[in-house]
C-alpha cells in the first residue's frame, strides 16, 4: 500500500482510495451507489439532505458520506433497514413541506427528487402536506424561479458562486421559510451581476429554476460543474 | 504598565476598600434594573450623604447575586446581609437602622438561607462583590493575578497541562474536554490562530452568561487572555447577542480599561506577548450559538452551521485554527492558574470536575441563578436551592438543558448533574437551564411548545430540522385541538430519533429531546390527549367549540 493510501470497507468490498477523500467519493468510485440530493460533483459539499447518511461499524451514529472523510479499517454500510426506513422519512418529509405535484411540473419525469421517491418505494405520504404560496419570478427573459417546488439543497447557489463566480444567488430567511432570493432580494429581471449563464438551472434537481421553453431532459446536467472544472485546470 | 504594577494596585485598592467600614452593593445587572435598582442606588447614595456617613460608607454598582426573582437585591456588607426587593422609599430606613444603628431591617432580608447553602462560587465568585465597570475592583480581588503568573512563570505547555489535569470541560453544553481542546489548537502550525468566547446565549429562560458578563466582564477578559498565550493567538472576539445592551456596554467598558493598562495589545505587560480582542454581535439566531455557525457569523457571513470535520481547531475562522469556548468555561481558567489543575479537579465529581451555572426558573420558590458543584441532585436544585414548588403544589417534572433538554420526572430526582448522567436519561447540560414544572402544566402542551420555539430557529440548512420538525409541530397542533390518533405517538417517536440521528447540527440533534423524554415518561398524558381527549392541567383543547355549542346557537 502506497503512502497517502486509505484501505476500507464499503459494504464488504474492500476498497483503496486516497487519503482525505469522502465516504461518498469513495462508494461512488467503487461502484457503490449512495442516494443523494444535494451532493454535486465539483461544488462544495453542503452536507443538507441528509439522504447520504451511512452506518459505520462500531458507532451508534450515523454519518453523512459526502462530508465525511474514510480512514483506515472503516466498516461503511450503505443499506440496511434503518437507512432505508430513514432515507424514505426524509424523502416525505421533503414531499411534504412544499408544494410537490408531479403532475403539473416542468420536471416531471428527469426529477432528480421523483427518481429517489421511486427508487426507494416511497409511495405514499404519511405527513400532511403543506401547500406553499411563496413568489415565482419569472421575470428573467427565460430563467424561472418557482420556489415552491425548492428542496433547498442550494446546488444553485453553490454553482452560481464557485463555478460561475458571480453570486447572484443565495437565501433568506430561515427554517421552512428559507428561500433562494436573486441579489438582495429583487426580481431576476433585474438583476446586474447574473450573467444568464443558466448553470443553475442544470444542476437544479426539482422544477424550481428552469429555462423556459426548454424540455427539462435537454437543460439538466449534473455534471457541469465538474466539467467547468476540468476545463478550467487544463 | 509592568507585572509588578499590578500587584501595587491590588494593595492601593485593597487599602483604598478597607477605609469604609461598610460597602453597599446595589446590583444594577439586567434582572434588577426593571424592577428600580438604578433608583435604588441613587436612594442610597443620597441617604448616605443625609445620615453624613459617606465617608463610612461605600455604595457600589455591582452584578447579580443570583436572587433575580426578587429584585432589586442589595448586600450590605461586612456580614453579607442581603435586602430583597428593595423600594427607594425604604432606602432611608435601612441606611439608618443598618449603617448608622447597626441593626439590619429584617423584614426586608432574603428569605431564604437554603438558597446559597448548597452553591459553589467559582465562576460566580465576583458576581455581587464587585463594581464590573472598575478594573481595579476586579484586581484588588487577585484578578489578572493569573495571567501574570502565566507570563512569568509558566510556559504555554504548562498551562495547557494545568486545564488538562483540572478535567475542566466546555460548559456550552457539549462537555468536549478544555484542555485536549486547547493542545489541538497549540498543535496547529498554521498562523495566525483565533479565539472565539461564545456568548450567544438563545436558550429561552437562560441568563447565566449575560449575568456572567454583566458582573464579572474581566473574568472573560482574563480566561481570553490566558487561552491566547497557551494556544499562541493573537486575536480575538467575543461573539454576544446584541440583545444583551447591558452585557455589551460592560464588556466594552472592560476592554477600553484592560487596553489602558496594556493588559490587551501589542505587548500584554510589557512582555513579547501580543493579543487583542473586539466584540462581534448576533444577529440574533438560536443557531448562530452553533461553534461552525458562529465562525461563518464573525467572518460576515449567514450564521449556519457547517458538517465537522474540519474542526474549528484546525479550520476555523478565515480557514485558521481558532478556540472556540463558552464564556463560562473562559471564566473557570484563572482560577484554575490561581489554584492549580488539581485543585479544580477535586471539586466536583471524578468525571465531571467544577461547578456549572444554573438558570432556575418555573414554578420554584426561589427562582435566580445559581452556581453549584458537579454533581449535586436535581432533588437538591429544586427543594434545597429552589425552595421546592410554589404554593406546596405537587412537583411534576423537571425541564434540564433548555429547549432541546429533557422533561425528566420525580423517579429521576435523585440523578446527579453530570454531562454523561443527563445524557443517559434523554437530557443535556445544555446551556444550564432547568425549568421545575408542577401539576399545572401539561406535558404535550411544554413538548409542543419547545417544538415550536425549534421550527422557528431551525436554519434551515438540513431536511430532519427544517422539515422533520415542522411535521412534528403538526402532530402536536393535532393532538393538542382533539385530533389526535394512536399512531401519532409511534410516528412521533421515529420521527424524533429520526430528526436526533441525522440532524447536521447540535440544534437539530437535540430540538427531539423535549419530545422524545415526555414519551418516554409521561407517554399515559400523551394517550390521555388522544384517547380521552382530555388535558389534565387544562391547558389544551381551550379554543375548541363544542358542537353542542354551535347548535345551541
Amino acid at each position: 500500500m502506497s503512502a497517502g493510501t486509505v484501505k476500507l470497507k464499503i459494504d464488504n468490498i474492500e476498497v483503496n482510495v486516497p487519503e482525505g477523500t469522502m465516504i461518498l467519493e469513495a462508494a461512488r468510485a467503487n461502484g457503490v451507489v449512495i442516494p443523494t440530493l444535494c451532493d454535486v460533483e465539483g461544488l462544495t459539499a453542503y452536507g443538507g439532505c441528509r439522504m447520504c447518511m451511512v452506518e459505520i461499524h462500531g458507532s451508534p451514529k450515523l454519518f453523512a458520506s459526502c462530508v465525511t472523510p474514510v480512514s483506515t479499517g472503516m466498516e461503511i454500510v450503505t443499506q440496511s433497514d434503518k437507512l432505508k426506513e430513514y432515507r424514505k422519512m426524509a424523502l416525505q418529509f421533503i414531499l411534504s413541506e412544499r408544494s410537490h405535484i408531479c403532475s403539473v411540473c416542468v420536471a416531471n419525469n428527469s426529477c432528480e427528487l421523483q427518481k429517489l421517491a421511486n427508487e426507494l418505494g416511497v409511495d405514499h405520504v404519511q405527513f400532511e402536506r403543506e401547500w406553499t404560496s411563496f413568489p415565482v419570478d419569472s421575470t428573467h427573459d427565460f430563467l424561472v424561479l418557482d420556489r415552491n417546488r425548492c428542496i433547498l439543497c442550494t446546488r444553485c447557489v453553490r454553482v452560481c458562486d464557485e463555478i460561475e463566480g458571480v453570486h447572484t444567488l443565495d437565501l433568506k430567511l430561515r427554517g421552512k421559510d428559507e428561500q433562494v432570493i436573486v441579489d438582495l432580494d429583487d426580481q431576476w429581471g433585474e438583476s446586474t451581476s447574473c450573467t444568464s449563464c443558466r448553470k443553475c438551472a442544470k444542476v437544479c434537481p426539482v422544477g424550481a429554476i428552469y429555462v423556459e421553453g426548454e424540455a427539462l431532459s435537454e437543460t439538466k446536467d449534473k455534471n457541469v460543474a465538474k466539467f467547468v472544472l476540468s476545463r478550467r485546470n487544463r | 504598565m509592568k507585572l509588578a504594577d499590578l500587584q501595587k494596585i491590588a494593595e492601593h485598592e485593597v487599602d483604598f476598600q478597607r477605609a469604609y467600614k461598610h460597602r453597599i452593593n446595589v446590583c444594577c445587572s439586567s434582572g434588577c434594573v426593571p424592577f428600580g435598582a438604578l433608583k435604588v442606588l441613587k436612594a442610597f447614595e443620597d441617604a448616605v450623604k443625609e445620615f453624613s456617613v459617606e465617608k463610612d460608607c461605600k455604595v457600589a454598582k455591582t452584578g447579580c447575586v443570583g436572587t433575580c426573582s426578587v429584585g432589586p437585591a442589595v448586600i450590605i456588607e461586612p456580614g453579607d446581609y442581603l435586602y430583597q426587593s428593595v423600594t427607594p422609599e425604604r432606602v432611608r430606613e435601612t441606611v439608618r437602622d443598618h449603617i448608622v444603628l447597626g441593626l439590619p431591617v429584617k423584614d426586608m432580608l432574603y428569605h431564604s438561607e437554603d438558597f446559597f447553602k448548597k452553591q459553589h462560587r467559582l465562576v460566580l465568585r465576583n458576581a455581587g462583590k464587585i463594581d464590573p465597570s472598575r478594573i481595579e475592583d476586579y484586581i484588588a480581588m487577585g484578578g489578572y493575578s493569573a495571567i501574570v503568573k502565566c507570563l512569568a512563570t509558566m510556559t504555554p505547555q504548562g498551562v495547557i497541562y494545568e486545564v488538562t489535569r483540572s478535567g475542566l470541560r466546555g460548559r456550552g453544553g457539549a462537555g468536549f474536554p478544555t484542555g485536549q481542546k486547547w493542545s489541538l489548537v497549540a498543535r496547529s502550525h498554521s498562523t495566525p490562530k483565533y479565539i472565539v468566547a461564545n456568548l450567544d446565549e438563545g436558550d429561552p429562560g437562560v441568563f447565566a452568561n449575560r449575568t456572567l458578563a454583566e458582573a464579572d466582564p474581566h473574568a472573560i477578559l482574563e480566561g481570553m487572555l490566558i487561552a491566547a498565550y497557551a494556544v499562541g493567538a493573537e486575536k480575538g472576539y467575543i461573539y454576544i447577542r446584541a440583545e444583551y445592551p447591558l452585557a455589551i456596554q460592560t464588556l466594552q467598558k472592560a476592554i477600553v480599561q484592560a487596553r489602558a493598562m496594556t493588559l490587551l495589545g501589542d505587548s500584554v505587560l510589557e512582555t513579547p506577548f501580543k493579543f487583542d480582542l473586539e466584540l462581534r454581535f448576533g444577529a440574533g439566531a438560536f443557531v448562530a450559538g452553533e461553534e461552525t455557525a458562529i465562525l461563518a457569523s464573525v467572518e460576515g457571513r449567514r450564521a449556519m452551521p457547517r458538517p465537522r470535520p474540519p474542526y474549528p481547531a484546525n479550520s476555523g475562522l478565515w480557514g485558521k485554527p481558532t478556540l472556540i469556548q463558552n464564556v463560562e468555561t473562559l471564566a473557570n481558567i484563572p482560577v484554575i492558574i490561581q489554584n492549580g489543575g488539581e485543585w479544580f479537579s477535586k471539586v466536583g465529581t471524578t468525571k465531571c470536575s467544577g461547578t456549572k451555572c444554573f438558570s432556575l426558573t418555573g414554578q420554584i420558590n426561589n427562582p435566580g441563578l445559581i452556581e453549584v458543584p458537579m454533581g449535586i441532585t436535581l432533588r437538591e436544585v429544586v427543594f434545597e436551592i429552589g425552595g421546592g414548588i410554589q404554593n406546596n403544589r405537587p412537583f411534576k417534572a423537571v425541564l434540564v438543558g433548555g429547549p432541546s433538554g429533557g422533561c425528566l420526572p420525580e423517579a429521576l430526582l435523585d440523578l446527579p448533574i453530570d454531562y454523561d448522567s443527563l445524557t443517559k436519561v434523554g437530557a443535556i447540560m445544555g446551556s444550564g437551564g432547568i425549568v421545575v414544572i408542577d401539576d399545572q402544566s401539561c406535558m404535550v402542551d411544554t413538548a409542543k411548545f419547545f417544538t415550536d420555539f425549534c421550527v422557528e430557529e431551525s436554519c434551515g440548512k438540513c431536511v430532519p430540522c427544517r422539515a422533520g420538525l415542522v411535521k412534528v409541530q403538526e402532530i402536536f397542533n393535532r393532538i393538542t385541538t382533539g385530533d389526535g390518533k394512536v399512531e401519532d405517538i409511534a410516528a412521533l417517536d421515529k420521527a424524533g430519533n429520526y430528526i436526533k440521528e441525522a440532524s447536521l447540527c447540535g440544534l437539530g440533534q437535540t430540538a427531539p429531546n423535549p419530545v422524545l423524554t415526555t414519551l418516554r415518561y409521561f407517554r399515559d398524558e400523551y394517550l390521555e390527549h388522544i384517547v380521552d381527549k382530555k388535558c389534565r392541567a387544562g391547558k389544551c383543547f381551550r379554543n375548541l367549540v363544542k358542537e353542542e355549542e354551535v347548535e345551541d346557537q
